[in-house]
């Protein structure tokens, strides 16, 4: 289980993760700037297993992977949108973090619910009732299984 | 079955006689490019988890520093000596200062019919020149650099059937806000927005990169034009080869066509926060502005100079706004000096800046405070892009960022 953090439609990179700080050495010490643009404390809050939940477009704007790769590190296990800006869709996978289509959740969930995601089942799992996740392509769903695309190139390579 | 442009760049890289949308392809990368926004990643990530660290072809990287050069802090001074250093180590061409990585790429490096991946968002930019190139992560990068290949979901494409010219005083770049405008901020994503039709044969060079350059806003993988005889000698004026410029067969498959008259366009801007919203310039009249921005890799060419230049001649920019104009590269910059125009931006009162990606980075110079307005030539008006999460930004031509500059309201130019 875990608690719904909901943002918006068009939530882009730099909300996500905002210029200034993706210079900053790595990941680790940008991870605590994460939405300071629209939710100044969700750094402090999140737990290990929260799920982030947005309308359409979640994602949008520039390439910088550092905007899944924060979500990641603080301990997000799946992001659920109505629909993904392709890049910030395609990092996510690369980077080993499940990015999740649904249209039906956005709506039946409030901030803070309690959610869990069954990954390997593909159901999201209500209070009250199931819903189904969309599946990826089975090339990508492979990358994801292996942990991101660069534990996939070094077993390639093994 | 006919393919579309961007297919057939597809088929090319994966070396296939034929793709269709929906496919998944792995191809040849003919180019990579990162600049100084994520490098440092890549290579912490080369040297920490990679089994057999190694570059299968130095020869078609390039690495540019143009988000915050020059360095405003320490820390981004160790980024950029990671990135020197790995440059130099491992033999890659490497720009530092000289300009927007896009504009350095078209002026050096791009050539049609090339499947380019460059871990910068407006990549997209070089369809302009009839390429592929489109904005990858780090990861993606760095896999790409390792085996010199990628992985492609060959993406639908929509094409817009372009008519006629721009009147006067309208600009590429109003053609593009009202196309997103029309589409929406992911009306085109995960799709190919293809350019073509005589309309888009009467753009020059520097108004086609303005129009990929902004796709991604729309959500789209690439933006192309459809390449003709100005792509080529664009191309062979400086050294390169154009040789594989791709046109859409007859019975390609198009997932949707626009139709858009170019006479019927005006100028626009796009107001904060949403890039899709776009409404003509006399519809945000007399907001007030704090600064204003001439640059970045959608719209600091020569011509926009020009442009700039044209109606500042003669005039003050207004004392209570920055105007802050950046050119795109040593290149364009030279040119500006050549032709008097920097003399020009001088006298105004407006600030020249060195050639970087500037305030439409939000994060090396040139930054909004909380409350303030901004109207700019940039490719973002996302909450925060230009500095304090509650600052406003404002897209629009490199006229009305001018007129507006020296007006300290927006105007029509």
């Amino acid at each position: 289980m875990g608690r719904v953090f909901k943002f918006h439609n068009d939530v882009d990179t730099d909300q996500i993760i905002a210029s200034q700080y993706l210079l900053l050495p790595n990941i680790e010490e940008m991870k605590v700037y994460t939405f300071e643009s629209i939710d100044r404390d969700f750094a402090k809050k999140v737990e290990k297993g929260d799920i982030v939940v947005a309308g359409e477009n979640f994602g949008c704007g520039s390439s910088r992977e550092q905007a899944p790769s924060v979500l990641k590190a603080l301990g997000v296990k799946a992001v659920v949108a109505k629909s993904f800006a392709r890049i910030f869709y395609r990092n996510s996978i690369n980077i080993g973090l499940p990015v999740i289509i649904s249209k039906d959740l956005y709506d039946k969930v409030e901030d803070m619910d309690q959610i869990d995601i069954d990954l390997t089942e593909g159901l999201i799992k209500l209070s009250e009732e199931t819903l189904p996740c969309t599946k990826l392509p089975p090339y990508m769903q492979n990358i994801l299984d292996n942990g991101g695309l660069i534990s996939f190139l070094n077993q390639e390579e093994a | 079955m006919g393919m579309t442009i961007g297919e057939k760049i597809i088929a090319r890289a994966a070396k296939v006689d034929q793709v269709k949308a929906g496919e998944i392809h792995t191809i040849e990368v003919d180019r990579l490019m990162s600049n100084d926004g994520t490098t440092h990643l890549t290579i912490d990530m080369f040297h920490n988890d990679l089994k057999h660290p190694k570059i299968a072809d130095k020869d078609k990287l390039v690495f540019i520093m143009d988000h915050n050069v020059p360095a405003e802090n320490p820390k981004t001074a160790a980024a950029h000596r990671k990135m020197r250093n790995f440059a130099k180590e491992h033999n890659i061409t490497l720009y530092e200062g000289k300009g927007v990585c896009h504009q350095l790429m078209v002026e050096n490096h791009v050539c049609p019919g090339e499947f380019i991946m460059g871990a910068d968002s407006h990549t997209c930019t070089y369809g302009a020149l009839g390429a592929f190139g489109t904005g990858i992560g780090c990861t993606d990068f760095l896999y790409a650099m390792v085996t010199g290949q990628s992985w492609v979901l060959v993406p639908e494409t929509i094409r817009f059937e372009l008519t006629g010219k721009l009147r006067e005083g309208v600009y590429a770049r109003d053609l593009m806000l009202s196309i997103i405008g029309m589409v929406g901020a992911n009306g085109c994503n995960y799709k190919v927005m293809e350019f073509a039709g005589e309309g888009a044969h009467n753009l020059d060079i520097d108004e086609r990169l303005v129009l990929c350059n902004l796709a991604v806003e729309a959500g789209a993988k690439t933006g192309i034009v459809e390449p003709d005889e100005k792509v080529i000698e664009y191309v062979e004026s400086r050294g390169r080869k154009a040789e594989n410029l791709f046109v859409s067969d007859e019975d390609a498959e198009f997932e949707k066509v626009y139709h858009i008259q170019l006479d019927e366009i005006e100028p626009v801007v796009a107001r904060p926060h949403q890039i899709d919203d776009v409404v003509p310039v006399g519809e945000a009249k007399d907001v007030k502005i704090d600064e204003a921005f001439l640059g970045s890799c959608n719209n600091g060419r020569i011509e926009e100079l020009r442009v700039a230049a044209q109606i500042l001649k003669g005039k003050k920019v207004n004392d209570h706004v920055r105007f802050i104009i950046a050119p795109a590269s040593n290149e364009v910059y030279l040119q500006a000096l050549e032709e008097g125009l920097i003399d020009i931006f001088m006298e105004s009162g407006a600030m020249v800046m060195n050639c970087n990606c500037s305030v439409c980075w939000g994060s090396c110079q040139g930054v909004i405070g909380e409350g303030e307005v901004l109207i700019s030539t940039g490719t973002r008006n996302f909450k925060g892009r230009a500095g304090h999460p509650d600052s406003f930004v404002y897209l629009g031509s490199a006229a009305t960022v001018t007129a507006s500059a020296i007006a300290g309201k927006i105007v029509n130019a």
